[in-house]
C-alpha cells in the first residue's frame, strides 16, 4: 500500500439538516459537511481523507497486480433507487468492479460523483453511501476520490451517480473476443434475468410482486478464480443492459462466428420466466448486475465449469452453448421446442407487446 | 412451468409433425404448389417466429403472415393525429409501448416524447384513469388500440370514468375488428389461401360465430388456435385434415379459453360504448367499410377526437412500402424492395418492421432473413 503520511485528523463536518439544498453544492462549508458527513465517513480510507483535488496512489500499487492498468467508468440512473438485492449505491461499485474484472483485471480503485436533485433526503444518501462502502469492502477495493453537484428539482431524478474504477492486470492475462474459435464453449455463471426482473416488478407499475431479488454483486472474485483454473479463457463480458443475448451478438461480430446456444439449457427462475410470459419479454434480454459470459476452450471447460460452481457466485453456473464451425456471424438458438431462430440484438427497449 | 411447458413438448411436436406430413402428402401439396395457410393474428406470427415452427413443417406449407398485428396496420395520418393531441399543453397521453416507435409523417410517439410531449407507457387503460385521478389539473388521453382483445377493457374504462363522474378523461379510439378486414382480404383478387388459423384472443370476445360466414360463403376452412406451440401445430393439423376430407368448417382448437359464444359481459360493455364507423384506414390495405368503431353519441365526451379537433389528414402510405402485398401474402418479406435497405427495425418505413407481431419485423429478427436473401 501506498505510503501517506497520516495528517493530523482534521475534524469531519456533520450535516445538522435533514435535506439537501442547493447550499450543499456552493462549493462552502454546506458542501463540504455534506462530503464529510455522507461521503468520506462512509467510504473512510486515507486516501481519500485528506479532501484534496486528486487521490494520490504509489505506481507500485498497480505494478504488484499486472503489468498493464485498466480503466472504466460507467453512470448509474437506476429508479427506484432501491429495490430488493440492491440499490443505486451497490449497483454503482459492483458495476465498475465488474467491468474491470471481465476484463481479467484485479480492480483496486474507485472515483465517486454524485448528481443530487435539491430536496434529496440526508438520510437516503447515507443509506446509499454506506451501500457503496459495504459493496467496495466486499469487493476489496476503495473509494479514493469524489466529486458531488446540487441541481434544481428536475434537473435530475434524485440521485445519478457516477464511477470509475482503475485496476491492473495481471501479466500473461490476455482477453479478448477476437481470440473465440469454433468449438468454444459458452458458459453463464447462473440464473437469467433477475436484475431486469426485479426492476420492472420494483416499479410497481406492473402490480406484480416481484418474488425475486436483483444478483447485483462484485464479480472480480469469481473471475479470479476462473482465470486460475482456465488460464486459455478466451473472452468475458457481462450481461448488463441487453442482457445475454446482446453479449453473445457482441462476442458473435467481433470474433466472425457463429454461437449456438441450447433453450433448454438457459438457466432462468420460474417467476422469471412466468413474469416474461404475461408481459411478453424475452428473458434473454433482460439485465443482469452479477452475471458474465465466459468463452473457453472445450477442452477447459470442465474446469472452468467446476471453478464457477465452486464459487459462492457461480453456484449454478452452466454451460449455455457452443461456437459452431459454421462461417457465419451471428447468434441461434436451439429452441426447447425443435426448432431453430435467431437471437438478435435488442432494438431500443424491450417493450411489452399489447395483446 | 405450469400451463406453459405442457403446451411446449417436443415429443407431442414430433407426433403433431408426422401427421402434418402425411396430411400435406394425401394433398399432393409440393414445395412449387404448396399449401397455403394464413394465420390472422400476430400474436401467432410472433409465436411462429419464436419457437421456429416454419422451420420445423414440412416445406410444401407457406404461412402468410396476416394483419393481425393492431400496431401495424394503424395509417399515418393517425399517428400524426396522436401527436397532435399529445404535443398540447395540457395533454397527458398514455399508450402501450409498442406504439411508441410507429412512424408517422413527419415523426413518431417516441420523437414527440424526446421534443417535450408528455407522452407515458401505461399498461393498461385504467392505468390511465388512475392518473386521471391524480392528476385532475390535466387532461389524461388514452391511445385506444387493438382488435376486440383490447376493445373491452377500454370500454369498461370508460364506463369506470362515467360511473366516477372524472371529467378530464378521454380515449383516443383506433379499436378495429377483426371480421371485416378477414373478409377484405377474401375479396382481394389477388389472394389465393387454402385455410386460415383463426385469431385467439379476439375469438376469446366475439366467439366463433361470426367467422361462419369464412366456412360458409368462401368454403375455406378455419381453426381458431391458442398461442403455444402446440397449439399452433395442432390448429395447422387440424386445417389440413379439413382440406384432405373436402370440408370447410370453423373449429375451434382453443377451446380452453375461447367459448364458442364469446364472453357476453365484454360484448355488453362494446356495445354500449362503441359504434361502427363507416369506413376506417388500414395503413397497407386501404380503406375497409365498417372495420373501424367509434363512441356513441352518449359517450361522445369520451372521445378525444371531438374533445381536441385532430387535424385528420389522410396520409398516403410511402410509395414504395409494400406493407399491403406482404399483408395479402402476395409478397414474401423479404421480396419487398425496402425490406432491411431502407425499412429496418431501428428505422421502420412500413408498420410491419414496427412491432414484434409484424411479419417483416419477425423475419428480420427471428429468421434472419435480410435483403435478396431466402429466409433461413
Amino acid at each position: 500500500m501506498n505510503d501517506i503520511s497520516p495528517i493530523a485528523r482534521r475534524r469531519r463536518g456533520v450535516l445538522s439538516v435533514d435535506t439537501v439544498t442547493l447550499a450543499h453544492g456552493g462549493g462552502g462549508k454546506a458542501m463540504k459537511d455534506l462530503i464529510d458527513d455522507v461521503f468520506v465517513s462512509a467510504f473512510d480510507n486515507p486516501f481519500l481523507e485528506p479532501l484534496d483535488d486528486q487521490a494520490r496512489i504509489g505506481l507500485s500499487d498497480f505494478s504488484v497486480h499486472g503489468n498493464r492498468l485498466a480503466f472504466t467508468t460507467d453512470s448509474y440512473v437506476v429508479d427506484p433507487l432501491f429495490f430488493p438485492g440492491g440499490d443505486i449505491g451497490r449497483l454503482a461499485v459492483c458495476g465498475t468492479v465488474n467491468d474491470l474484472a471481465v476484463g481479467g483485471a484485479t480492480p483496486l480503485y474507485l472515483s465517486c460523483a454524485a448528481i443530487i436533485e435539491e430536496g434529496c433526503a440526508v438520510e437516503l444518501l447515507r443509506r446509499v453511501a454506506r451501500s457503496m462502502a459495504a459493496a467496495a469492502r466486499e469487493a476489496g477495493v476503495r473509494i479514493v476520490t469524489g466529486d458531488t453537484k446540487v441541481v434544481q428539482r428536475r434537473a435530475c431524478d434524485k440521485l445519478f451517480l457516477t464511477t470509475s474504477g482503475v485496476g491492473a492486470i495481471p501479466r500473461g492475462v490476455d482477453l479478448d473476443a477476437s481470440l473465440v474459435r469454433p468449438g468454444d464453449a459458452v458458459l453463464v455463471n447462473g440464473v437469467l434475468g433477475d436484475h431486469g426482473a426485479t426492476i420492472l416488478a420494483a416499479r410497481g407499475d406492473l402490480a406484480l410482486d416481484g418474488p425475486v431479488a436483483s444478483d447485483c454483486a462484485p464479480l472480480n472474485g469469481l473471475t479470479a478464480a476462473l482465470l486460475r483454473a482456465c488460464p486459455a479463457l478466451r473472452f468475458m463480458r457481462d450481461a448488463t443492459r441487453g442482457g445475454v443475448s446482446t453479449v453473445l451478438n457482441e462476442i458473435a461480430q467481433a470474433a466472425a462466428v457463429e454461437i449456438v446456444i441450447d433453450e433448454s439449457a438457459l438457466p432462468i427462475r420460474e417467476e422469471v420466466k412466468g413474469m416474461c410470459e404475461i408481459l411478453g419479454l424475452d428473458p434473454l434480454y433482460l439485465a443482469n448486475e452479477g452475471k458474465l459470459v465466459a468463452i473457453v476452450p472445450a477442452e477447459d471447460a470442465d474446469a472452468a465449469l467446476a471453478a464457477m460452481r465452486a464459487h459462492p457466485l457461480g453456484g449454478e453456473a452452466c454451460i449455455i452453448g457452443r461456437v459452431s464451425e459454421r462461417a457465419e456471424t451471428r447468434v441461434l438458438m436451439r429452441t426447447l421446442f425443435g426448432g431453430t431462430r435467431i437471437v438478435d440484438m435488442l432494438v431500443g427497449d424491450q417493450l411489452p407487446r399489447i395483446c | 412451468m405450469k400451463y406453459v411447458d405442457e403446451f411446449r413438448d417436443p415429443g407431442m411436436a414430433r407426433t403433431l409433425l408426422r401427421e402434418i406430413t402425411a396430411l400435406v402428402g394425401v394433398l399432393g401439396a409440393t414445395p412449387a404448389r404448396p399449401v397455403r395457410l394464413m394465420e390472422v393474428c400476430g400474436g401467432h406470427t410472433h409465436s411462429i417466429f419464436r419457437y421456429g415452427i416454419e422451420g420445423l413443417l414440412p416445406k410444401a406449407i407457406e404461412l402468410v403472415h396476416g394483419p393481425g398485428c393492431p400496431v401495424c396496420v394503424l395509417p399515418m395520418g393517425r399517428i400524426d393525429d396522436a401527436i397532435a393531441i399529445a404535443e398540447r399543453s395540457e395533454v397527458i397521453f398514455t399508450t402501450f409501448g409498442d406504439a411508441l416507435r410507429v412512424p408517422g409523417s413527419r415523426k413518431s410517439l417516441m420523437q414527440a416524447k424526446a421534443e417535450g410531449a408528455d407522452i407515458r407507457i401505461v399498461y393498461s387503460p385504467l392505468d390511465a384513469l388512475a392518473l386521471a385521478r391524480t392528476e385532475p389539473e390535466r387532461e389524461v388521453v388514452f391511445f385506444g388500440l387493438g382488435f376486440e382483445t383490447t376493445m373491452p377493457s377500454t370500454a369498461l374504462t370508460v364506463l369506470a370514468a362515467e360511473r366516477e363522474g372524472i371529467v378530464n378523461f378521454s380515449v383516443f379510439c383506433n379499436h378495429i375488428t377483426i371480421v371485416p378486414t378477414i373478409k377484405a382480404i377474401l375479396d382481394s383478387p389477388d389472394l389465393q389461401i387454402d385455410g386460415f388459423l383463426g385469431p385467439g384472443h379476439v375469438s376469446m370476445v366475439i366467439g366463433t360465430g361470426p367467422y361462419e360466414f369464412v366456412a360458409r360463403h368462401y368454403r375455406k376452412p378455419m381453426v381458431v388456435a391458442g398461442f403455444e406451440p402446440l397449439d399452433i401445430l395442432q390448429s395447422i393439423w387440424g386445417v389440413l385434415r379439413q382440406l384432405a376430407e373436402g370440408r370447410s368448417e370453423i373449429e375451434n382448437q382453443y377451446a380452453r379459453v375461447v367459448a364458442e359464444g364469446g364472453n357476453a359481459a365484454a360484448l355488453h360493455a362494446v356495445a354500449q360504448v362503441y359504434e361502427l364507423r363507416e369506413f376506417f384506414e388500414w395503413r397497407g390495405l386501404g380503406s375497409i367499410d365498417h372495420s373501424g368503431i367509434r363512441f356513441r353519441e352518449a359517450y361522445a365526451r369520451f372521445d378525444a377526437e371531438r374533445r381536441f379537433a385532430v387535424p385528420s389528414v389522410r396520409i398516403a402510405d410511402p410509395k414504395s412500402c409494400q406493407c399491403g402485398e406482404v399483408l395479402k401474402g402476395v409478397l414474401k418479406p423479404w421480396q419487398c424492395k425496402l425490406f432491411g435497405t431502407a425499412c429496418t427495425p431501428e428505422t421502420p418505413v412500413g408498420a410491419l418492421m414496427v412491432s414484434s407481431e409484424g411479419a417483416c419485423a419477425a423475419y428480420y429478427r427471428y429468421a434472419g432473413a435480410r435483403p435478396k436473401a431466402d429466409a433461413a
